[in-house]
Protein backbone atom coordinates (compact mmCIF):
# COMPACT_ATOMS: atom_id res chain seq x y z
CA UNK A 1 0.00 0.00 0.00
CA UNK A 2 1.52 3.22 -1.24
CA UNK A 3 1.50 6.32 1.24
CA UNK A 4 -1.36 8.06 -0.58
CA UNK A 5 -3.64 5.06 -1.09
CA UNK A 6 -2.99 5.19 2.99
CA UNK A 7 -3.89 9.13 3.17
CA UNK A 8 -7.15 8.56 1.01
CA UNK A 9 -8.19 5.88 3.38
CA UNK A 10 -8.03 7.84 6.30
CA UNK A 11 -9.46 10.77 4.62
CA UNK A 12 -12.39 9.07 3.72
CA UNK A 13 -12.63 7.82 7.11
CA UNK A 14 -12.07 11.67 8.24
CA UNK A 15 -15.57 12.44 6.75
CA UNK A 16 -17.39 10.28 8.41
CA UNK A 17 -15.46 11.69 11.26
CA UNK A 18 -16.60 14.45 10.79
CA UNK A 19 -19.94 14.15 10.02
CA UNK A 20 -20.35 12.32 13.60
CA UNK A 21 -18.82 15.78 15.12
CA UNK A 22 -20.92 17.96 13.52
CA UNK A 23 -24.43 15.88 14.00
CA UNK A 24 -23.46 15.63 17.67
CA UNK A 25 -23.09 19.20 18.15
CA UNK A 26 -26.23 19.89 15.92
CA UNK A 27 -28.35 18.12 18.13
CA UNK A 28 -26.72 17.62 21.36
CA UNK A 29 -26.35 21.83 22.13
CA UNK A 30 -30.27 22.43 21.98
CA UNK A 31 -30.72 19.48 23.30
CA UNK A 32 -28.72 20.20 26.11
CA UNK A 33 -30.44 23.63 27.07
CA UNK A 34 -33.48 21.78 27.00
CA UNK A 35 -32.54 18.77 29.61
CA UNK A 36 -30.91 21.79 31.71
CA UNK A 37 -34.43 23.63 32.22
CA UNK A 38 -35.40 20.14 32.94
CA UNK A 39 -32.52 19.94 35.48
CA UNK A 40 -33.88 23.55 36.76
CA UNK A 41 -37.49 22.56 37.15
CA UNK A 42 -40.09 23.10 40.00
CA UNK A 43 -41.59 19.49 39.02
CA UNK A 44 -39.80 17.43 41.59
CA UNK A 45 -40.38 14.52 39.19
CA UNK A 46 -39.26 15.39 36.47
CA UNK A 47 -35.91 16.87 37.81
CA UNK A 48 -35.44 13.86 39.29
CA UNK A 49 -35.38 11.95 36.23
CA UNK A 50 -33.33 14.61 34.62
CA UNK A 51 -30.59 14.23 37.50
CA UNK A 52 -30.88 10.30 37.07
CA UNK A 53 -30.22 10.42 33.46
CA UNK A 54 -27.51 13.08 33.89
CA UNK A 55 -25.86 10.53 36.60
CA UNK A 56 -25.84 7.89 34.20
CA UNK A 57 -24.46 9.32 30.80
CA UNK A 58 -21.54 10.67 33.15
CA UNK A 59 -21.46 8.00 35.41
CA UNK A 60 -20.81 5.33 32.71
CA UNK A 61 -18.03 4.77 29.60
CA UNK A 62 -19.40 6.66 26.18
CA UNK A 63 -17.81 3.06 24.82
CA UNK A 64 -20.53 0.88 26.56
CA UNK A 65 -23.32 3.35 25.88
CA UNK A 66 -22.39 3.11 22.14
CA UNK A 67 -22.82 -0.46 22.50
CA UNK A 68 -26.31 -0.37 24.62
CA UNK A 69 -28.06 1.15 21.93
CA UNK A 70 -26.66 -0.30 18.88
CA UNK A 71 -27.34 -3.38 20.24
CA UNK A 72 -30.24 -2.70 22.70
CA UNK A 73 -33.10 -2.84 20.34
CA UNK A 74 -32.27 -6.17 18.86
CA UNK A 75 -30.88 -7.74 22.41
CA UNK A 76 -33.11 -6.85 24.38
CA UNK A 77 -36.41 -5.98 22.17
CA UNK A 78 -35.63 -8.45 19.37
CA UNK A 79 -36.26 -5.86 17.17
CA UNK A 80 -34.12 -5.06 13.82
CA UNK A 81 -33.90 -1.49 13.24
CA UNK A 82 -34.38 -0.45 9.61
CA UNK A 83 -31.96 1.79 7.48
CA UNK A 84 -28.66 2.06 8.69
CA UNK A 85 -28.83 1.86 12.51
CA UNK A 86 -25.23 1.48 12.77
CA UNK A 87 -25.03 5.30 12.06
CA UNK A 88 -27.98 6.59 13.44
CA UNK A 89 -27.13 4.54 16.99
CA UNK A 90 -23.89 6.12 17.33
CA UNK A 91 -25.32 9.76 16.39
CA UNK A 92 -28.26 8.61 19.28
CA UNK A 93 -25.41 7.78 21.71
CA UNK A 94 -23.31 10.81 21.44
CA UNK A 95 -25.93 12.89 21.30
CA UNK A 96 -27.26 11.92 24.90
CA UNK A 97 -24.18 11.76 26.49
CA UNK A 98 -22.53 15.44 24.71
CA UNK A 99 -26.45 16.74 26.00
CA UNK A 100 -25.77 15.78 29.72
CA UNK A 101 -22.60 17.18 29.93
CA UNK A 102 -24.00 20.62 27.93
CA UNK A 103 -26.37 20.55 30.18
CA UNK A 104 -24.08 21.01 33.32
CA UNK A 105 -22.11 23.28 31.74
CA UNK A 106 -25.17 25.67 30.80
CA UNK A 107 -26.20 25.54 34.21
CA UNK A 108 -23.43 26.21 35.71
CA UNK A 109 -23.03 29.57 33.38
CA UNK A 110 -26.89 30.27 34.06
CA UNK A 111 -26.43 30.03 37.77
CA UNK A 112 -23.24 32.50 37.98
CA UNK A 113 -25.61 35.35 36.52
CA UNK A 114 -27.04 37.86 39.56
CA UNK A 115 -30.25 37.74 40.38
CA UNK A 116 -30.41 41.34 39.76
CA UNK A 117 -30.42 40.92 36.28
CA UNK A 118 -33.73 38.77 36.68
CA UNK A 119 -35.36 41.55 38.78
CA UNK A 120 -34.23 44.55 36.38
CA UNK A 121 -35.81 42.33 33.63
CA UNK A 122 -39.16 41.97 35.80
CA UNK A 123 -39.74 44.92 36.55
CA UNK A 124 -39.45 46.56 33.12
CA UNK A 125 -41.73 44.38 32.32
CA UNK A 126 -40.18 41.85 30.35
CA UNK A 127 -41.91 38.55 29.59
CA UNK A 128 -39.88 34.86 30.52
CA UNK A 129 -39.30 34.39 27.13
CA UNK A 130 -38.08 38.13 26.49
CA UNK A 131 -35.87 37.63 29.78
CA UNK A 132 -34.13 34.55 29.04
CA UNK A 133 -33.75 35.03 25.19
CA UNK A 134 -32.64 38.51 25.27
CA UNK A 135 -31.05 39.23 28.66
CA UNK A 136 -29.82 35.76 30.36
CA UNK A 137 -29.05 33.64 27.23
CA UNK A 138 -26.58 36.01 25.43
CA UNK A 139 -24.64 36.34 28.84
CA UNK A 140 -24.86 32.79 29.63
CA UNK A 141 -23.11 31.42 26.07
CA UNK A 142 -19.94 34.26 27.30
CA UNK A 143 -19.50 32.53 30.31
CA UNK A 144 -19.52 29.05 29.14
CA UNK A 145 -17.84 29.48 26.12
CA UNK A 146 -14.06 27.94 27.81
CA UNK A 147 -16.08 24.94 29.07
CA UNK A 148 -17.99 24.36 25.58
CA UNK A 149 -14.57 24.75 24.07
CA UNK A 150 -13.17 21.53 26.26
CA UNK A 151 -16.00 19.63 25.63
CA UNK A 152 -16.03 19.94 21.56
CA UNK A 153 -12.27 19.30 21.56
CA UNK A 154 -13.02 15.88 23.74
CA UNK A 155 -15.57 15.20 21.30
CA UNK A 156 -13.40 15.52 18.35
CA UNK A 157 -11.33 13.19 19.77
CA UNK A 158 -14.58 10.42 21.51
CA UNK A 159 -15.37 10.39 17.51
CA UNK A 160 -12.89 7.46 17.43
CA UNK A 161 -14.67 5.50 19.86
CA UNK A 162 -17.37 4.65 17.28
CA UNK A 163 -14.94 2.41 16.20
CA UNK A 164 -16.27 -0.07 18.71
CA UNK A 165 -19.62 -0.81 17.05
CA UNK A 166 -17.42 -1.23 13.85
CA UNK A 167 -18.35 3.03 12.16
CA UNK A 168 -15.80 2.71 9.79
CA UNK A 169 -14.55 6.26 10.87
CA UNK A 170 -10.72 7.58 10.57
CA UNK A 171 -9.92 5.39 13.65
CA UNK A 172 -11.22 2.53 12.20
CA UNK A 173 -9.49 2.88 9.23
CA UNK A 174 -6.40 3.55 10.74
CA UNK A 175 -6.61 0.27 12.75
CA UNK A 176 -7.26 -1.52 9.89
CA UNK A 177 -4.12 -0.25 7.67
CA UNK A 178 -2.09 -1.32 10.61
CA UNK A 179 -3.52 -4.72 11.07
CA UNK A 180 -3.21 -5.35 6.89
CA UNK A 181 0.23 -6.69 5.90
CA UNK A 182 2.97 -4.61 3.72
CA UNK A 183 1.02 -0.75 5.03
CA UNK A 184 2.81 2.00 6.76
CA UNK A 185 1.20 1.27 9.86
CA UNK A 186 2.75 3.51 12.39
CA UNK A 187 2.88 5.79 9.73
CA UNK A 188 -1.06 6.01 9.45
CA UNK A 189 -1.12 6.14 13.13
CA UNK A 190 1.05 9.00 13.28
CA UNK A 191 -1.31 10.39 10.36
CA UNK A 192 -4.54 10.23 11.76
CA UNK A 193 -3.18 11.68 15.26
CA UNK A 194 -2.27 14.75 13.18
CA UNK A 195 -5.71 15.16 11.25
CA UNK A 196 -7.23 14.85 14.85
CA UNK A 197 -4.82 17.40 16.22
CA UNK A 198 -5.12 19.65 13.22
CA UNK A 199 -8.89 19.29 13.96
CA UNK A 200 -8.91 20.17 17.05
CA UNK A 201 -6.16 23.38 16.03
CA UNK A 202 -8.96 24.77 14.11
CA UNK A 203 -11.59 24.05 16.75
CA UNK A 204 -9.40 25.94 19.36
CA UNK A 205 -8.95 28.86 16.91
CA UNK A 206 -12.37 29.27 16.19
CA UNK A 207 -13.68 29.13 19.24
CA UNK A 208 -11.08 31.80 20.50
CA UNK A 209 -12.57 33.90 17.97
CA UNK A 210 -16.18 34.07 19.08
CA UNK A 211 -14.55 33.92 22.35
CA UNK A 212 -12.90 37.68 21.06
CA UNK A 213 -15.90 38.64 19.45
CA UNK A 214 -17.97 38.39 22.73
CA UNK A 215 -15.12 40.39 24.37
CA UNK A 216 -17.13 43.86 23.71
CA UNK A 217 -18.84 43.78 26.93
CA UNK A 218 -18.09 42.27 30.47
CA UNK B 1 -56.54 59.10 43.92
CA UNK B 2 -53.14 58.05 45.30
CA UNK B 3 -50.62 56.95 42.63
CA UNK B 4 -49.34 54.01 45.36
CA UNK B 5 -51.19 52.78 47.73
CA UNK B 6 -49.93 49.71 50.36
CA UNK B 7 -51.89 49.07 53.32
CA UNK B 8 -51.22 46.85 56.26
CA UNK B 9 -48.26 44.74 54.28
CA UNK B 10 -47.23 41.76 56.57
CA UNK B 11 -43.91 39.54 55.25
CA UNK B 12 -42.42 36.53 56.70
CA UNK B 13 -39.35 34.99 55.73
CA UNK B 14 -39.83 31.66 57.94
CA UNK B 15 -40.42 32.44 61.36
CA UNK B 16 -38.49 36.11 61.10
CA UNK B 17 -41.56 38.62 60.21
CA UNK B 18 -39.90 41.31 58.41
CA UNK B 19 -43.37 43.38 58.05
CA UNK B 20 -45.61 43.69 60.36
CA UNK B 21 -48.32 45.59 59.26
CA UNK B 22 -47.19 48.61 57.31
CA UNK B 23 -49.59 50.96 55.41
CA UNK B 24 -47.75 53.47 52.85
CA UNK B 25 -50.11 56.18 50.60
CA UNK B 26 -48.07 58.46 48.25
CA UNK B 27 -49.95 61.30 46.42
CA UNK B 28 -49.09 62.48 43.03
CA UNK B 29 -45.93 64.65 42.89
CA UNK B 30 -44.83 63.76 46.66
CA UNK B 31 -41.40 62.66 47.19
CA UNK B 32 -40.93 60.15 50.43
CA UNK B 33 -37.72 59.07 52.07
CA UNK B 34 -37.85 56.02 54.09
CA UNK B 35 -35.53 55.57 56.78
CA UNK B 36 -34.32 53.29 59.19
CA UNK B 37 -32.09 50.58 60.51
CA UNK B 38 -30.81 48.06 58.11
CA UNK B 39 -33.01 44.97 58.83
CA UNK B 40 -35.33 47.00 59.65
CA UNK B 41 -37.65 46.18 56.86
CA UNK B 42 -36.92 49.24 54.32
CA UNK B 43 -35.83 47.13 51.43
CA UNK B 44 -38.57 44.34 52.08
CA UNK B 45 -41.26 46.75 52.27
CA UNK B 46 -39.88 48.54 48.67
CA UNK B 47 -39.47 44.47 47.09
CA UNK B 48 -43.27 43.96 47.98
CA UNK B 49 -44.48 47.31 46.32
CA UNK B 50 -41.92 46.72 43.25
CA UNK B 51 -43.79 43.03 42.71
CA UNK B 52 -40.54 41.60 43.51
CA UNK B 53 -41.73 39.90 46.84
CA UNK B 54 -45.33 38.87 47.70
CA UNK B 55 -46.64 40.21 50.82
CA UNK B 56 -48.50 37.23 53.06
CA UNK B 57 -51.20 39.86 53.74
CA UNK B 58 -52.10 43.63 52.87
CA UNK B 59 -53.30 44.95 49.73
CA UNK B 60 -51.47 46.92 47.30
CA UNK B 61 -52.59 49.23 44.62
CA UNK B 62 -51.37 51.96 42.02
CA UNK B 63 -54.41 54.10 41.06
CA UNK B 64 -57.11 52.46 39.91
CA UNK B 65 -54.80 49.06 38.96
CA UNK B 66 -55.05 46.68 42.02
CA UNK B 67 -52.30 44.13 42.51
CA UNK B 68 -52.76 42.85 45.80
CA UNK B 69 -56.50 42.73 47.49
CA UNK B 70 -56.81 40.61 51.13
CA UNK B 71 -58.83 37.85 51.57
CA UNK B 72 -59.50 35.88 54.74
CA UNK B 73 -56.49 37.69 55.78
CA UNK B 74 -54.39 36.87 53.02
CA UNK B 75 -53.06 38.48 50.07
CA UNK B 76 -54.39 37.25 46.81
CA UNK B 77 -52.59 38.93 44.06
CA UNK B 78 -54.19 40.13 40.39
CA UNK B 79 -53.82 37.86 37.40
CA UNK B 80 -50.48 37.93 34.59
CA UNK B 81 -52.20 40.92 32.64
CA UNK B 82 -52.99 42.61 35.31
CA UNK B 83 -49.91 42.56 37.23
CA UNK B 84 -48.33 43.45 33.82
CA UNK B 85 -50.68 46.43 33.52
CA UNK B 86 -49.32 47.15 37.14
CA UNK B 87 -45.75 46.84 36.15
CA UNK B 88 -46.11 50.00 33.88
CA UNK B 89 -47.02 51.83 36.92
CA UNK B 90 -43.59 52.06 38.46
CA UNK B 91 -39.97 52.18 37.96
CA UNK B 92 -37.55 50.98 40.46
CA UNK B 93 -33.40 52.18 40.99
CA UNK B 94 -31.63 49.64 42.03
CA UNK B 95 -28.65 49.82 44.56
CA UNK B 96 -26.05 47.52 42.42
CA UNK B 97 -27.20 49.83 39.68
CA UNK B 98 -28.66 45.70 37.58
CA UNK B 99 -27.66 47.45 34.05
CA UNK B 100 -27.61 44.97 31.35
CA UNK B 101 -23.57 44.95 30.49
CA UNK B 102 -24.00 43.39 26.91
CA UNK B 103 -26.19 45.85 26.04
CA UNK B 104 -24.86 50.10 24.98
CA UNK B 105 -26.17 52.71 27.45
CA UNK B 106 -28.48 53.99 24.51
CA UNK B 107 -30.06 50.28 24.35
CA UNK B 108 -30.35 49.27 28.13
CA UNK B 109 -32.75 52.80 28.18
CA UNK B 110 -34.37 51.71 24.89
CA UNK B 111 -34.98 48.23 24.99
CA UNK B 112 -37.56 47.85 27.10
CA UNK B 113 -39.98 50.70 25.78
CA UNK B 114 -39.52 48.87 22.58
CA UNK B 115 -39.91 45.39 22.90
CA UNK B 116 -42.21 46.01 26.47
CA UNK B 117 -44.25 48.65 25.88
CA UNK B 118 -43.74 48.27 21.63
CA UNK B 119 -42.89 52.26 21.00
CA UNK B 120 -41.54 53.40 18.00
CA UNK B 121 -38.38 52.72 17.49
CA UNK B 122 -37.01 56.28 16.74
CA UNK B 123 -39.46 58.25 18.84
CA UNK B 124 -38.36 56.28 22.07
CA UNK B 125 -34.31 56.37 20.85
CA UNK B 126 -35.31 60.35 20.44
CA UNK B 127 -36.91 60.73 23.99
CA UNK B 128 -34.05 58.33 25.78
CA UNK B 129 -31.17 60.89 23.79
CA UNK B 130 -32.82 63.76 25.45
CA UNK B 131 -33.06 61.84 28.98
CA UNK B 132 -29.25 60.72 28.51
CA UNK B 133 -28.43 64.44 28.26
CA UNK B 134 -30.55 65.15 31.03
CA UNK B 135 -28.62 63.00 33.41
CA UNK B 136 -25.51 64.29 32.22
CA UNK B 137 -24.42 61.42 29.92
CA UNK B 138 -24.32 63.24 26.46
CA UNK B 139 -21.80 61.32 24.60
CA UNK B 140 -22.13 58.21 26.52
CA UNK B 141 -24.78 56.90 24.26
CA UNK B 142 -22.65 54.08 22.37
CA UNK B 143 -20.68 53.29 26.04
CA UNK B 144 -21.30 49.87 27.57
CA UNK B 145 -22.06 49.63 31.49
CA UNK B 146 -18.11 48.36 32.27
CA UNK B 147 -16.92 51.67 31.07
CA UNK B 148 -18.74 54.03 33.11
CA UNK B 149 -17.76 54.90 36.76
CA UNK B 150 -20.42 53.77 39.60
CA UNK B 151 -21.81 56.89 39.20
CA UNK B 152 -23.11 56.97 35.07
CA UNK B 153 -23.74 53.39 35.58
CA UNK B 154 -26.89 54.47 38.46
CA UNK B 155 -27.57 57.67 36.15
CA UNK B 156 -27.99 54.84 33.42
CA UNK B 157 -30.43 52.96 35.69
CA UNK B 158 -32.41 55.99 36.14
CA UNK B 159 -32.93 57.21 33.17
CA UNK B 160 -33.73 53.75 31.81
CA UNK B 161 -36.57 53.43 34.42
CA UNK B 162 -37.71 56.94 33.41
CA UNK B 163 -37.90 56.18 30.14
CA UNK B 164 -40.39 54.08 30.77
CA UNK B 165 -42.57 56.96 32.13
CA UNK B 166 -43.62 55.56 35.36
CA UNK B 167 -45.95 57.58 37.39
CA UNK B 168 -43.93 56.39 40.72
CA UNK B 169 -40.63 55.95 40.64
CA UNK B 170 -38.66 53.95 43.26
CA UNK B 171 -35.16 54.14 44.43
CA UNK B 172 -33.59 50.97 47.01
CA UNK B 173 -30.44 52.96 48.19
CA UNK B 174 -29.44 54.30 45.24
CA UNK B 175 -25.89 55.77 46.70
CA UNK B 176 -25.12 53.28 48.67
CA UNK B 177 -22.67 51.25 46.70
CA UNK B 178 -21.01 54.31 44.96
CA UNK B 179 -17.96 56.64 47.02
CA UNK B 180 -18.88 60.21 48.39
CA UNK B 181 -18.11 61.81 45.37
CA UNK B 182 -20.43 59.80 43.21
CA UNK B 183 -23.11 59.96 45.44
CA UNK B 184 -23.32 63.67 45.15
CA UNK B 185 -23.97 63.62 41.59
CA UNK B 186 -26.52 60.94 41.69
CA UNK B 187 -27.93 62.46 44.86
CA UNK B 188 -28.41 65.56 42.25
CA UNK B 189 -30.19 64.21 39.70
CA UNK B 190 -32.88 62.78 41.65
CA UNK B 191 -33.18 66.03 42.96
CA UNK B 192 -33.81 67.53 39.90
CA UNK B 193 -36.34 64.88 39.31
CA UNK B 194 -38.20 66.16 42.68
CA UNK B 195 -37.85 69.52 41.26
CA UNK B 196 -39.97 68.42 38.28
CA UNK B 197 -42.23 66.95 41.12
CA UNK B 198 -41.99 63.43 40.22
CA UNK B 199 -43.27 60.82 42.51
CA UNK B 200 -40.56 59.04 44.56
CA UNK B 201 -40.30 56.66 47.32
CA UNK B 202 -36.44 56.96 48.55
CA UNK B 203 -34.90 53.95 50.46
CA UNK B 204 -31.81 55.92 51.40
CA UNK B 205 -29.38 56.13 54.42
CA UNK B 206 -28.41 60.00 53.23
CA UNK B 207 -29.98 62.18 55.97
CA UNK B 208 -29.12 65.78 55.20
CA UNK B 209 -30.63 64.16 51.35
CA UNK B 210 -33.54 62.83 52.72
CA UNK B 211 -34.14 65.72 54.72
CA UNK B 212 -34.01 68.68 51.86
CA UNK B 213 -35.61 66.49 48.97
CA UNK B 214 -38.82 65.29 51.13
CA UNK B 215 -41.75 66.17 51.58
CA UNK B 216 -42.61 63.57 53.79
CA UNK B 217 -39.76 61.44 55.82
CA UNK B 218 -40.89 57.64 57.17
CA UNK B 219 -39.01 55.42 59.65
CA UNK B 220 -39.55 52.09 59.65
CA UNK B 221 -37.80 50.25 62.22
CA UNK B 222 -38.58 46.24 63.18
CA UNK B 223 -41.24 45.74 60.78
CA UNK B 224 -43.54 49.01 61.46
CA UNK B 225 -43.87 52.18 60.91
CA UNK B 226 -42.31 54.19 64.08
CA UNK B 227 -42.60 57.44 62.84
CA UNK B 228 -43.47 59.85 59.79
CA UNK B 229 -44.22 63.46 59.20
CA UNK B 230 -42.53 66.47 57.75
CA UNK B 231 -38.80 66.39 57.21
CA UNK B 232 -38.44 68.82 59.93
CA UNK B 233 -40.88 67.27 62.04
CA UNK B 234 -39.20 64.04 61.93
CA UNK B 235 -35.37 65.72 62.48
CA UNK B 236 -35.76 68.33 64.74
CA UNK B 237 -38.74 67.23 66.75
CA UNK B 238 -39.06 63.31 66.46
CA UNK B 239 -41.57 62.26 68.92
CA UNK B 240 -40.76 58.41 69.67
CA UNK B 241 -37.70 56.92 71.47
CA UNK B 242 -36.85 54.94 68.58
CA UNK B 243 -36.59 57.10 66.17
CA UNK B 244 -34.77 59.77 68.47
CA UNK B 245 -31.71 56.70 69.02
CA UNK B 246 -31.45 56.17 65.29
CA UNK B 247 -31.22 60.08 64.59
CA UNK B 248 -28.49 59.92 67.85
CA UNK B 249 -26.29 57.39 66.44
CA UNK B 250 -26.89 58.60 63.14
CA UNK B 251 -24.93 61.72 63.67
CA UNK B 252 -22.27 60.44 66.24
CA UNK B 253 -21.30 58.12 63.41
CA UNK B 254 -21.29 60.24 60.85
CA UNK B 255 -20.50 63.76 62.21
CA UNK B 256 -22.91 65.41 59.65
CA UNK B 257 -26.10 67.73 61.27
CA UNK B 258 -29.09 66.15 59.81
Amino acid sequence: MTVSTMLSLLSEGFVTSLLIFALTLLFSMPLGLAVMFGRRSRLTPLRGFIKAYISIMRGTPLMLQLMVVFYGPKLLLGVTVPGNWRFTAVIVAFVINYAAYFAEIYRGGIESIPRGQYEAAQVLGYTKAQTFFKIILPQMVKRVIPAVTNEVITLVKDTSLASVIGTVEMFTRAKQIVASPNTPGMLALVAAGVFYYVFNYVVAFAMEKWEQVLRYYR
Amino acid sequence: MAVFEMRNARKAFGLLEVLKGVSLKVEKGEVVSIIGPSGGGKSTMLRCATLLETMDSGTLAYGENVAAREENGKSVYAGKAALAQVRRQFGLVFQQFDLFPHYTVLKNVCDAPISVQKRDKAEVEAEAMALLDKMGLKGKENAYPYQLSGGQQQRVAIARALAMKPEILFFDEPTSALDPLLTGEVLRVIRSLADEHMTMVIVTHEMPFARAVSDRVVFLDGGVIVEQGSPEQVFENPQQERTREFLKSYRETSGAQA
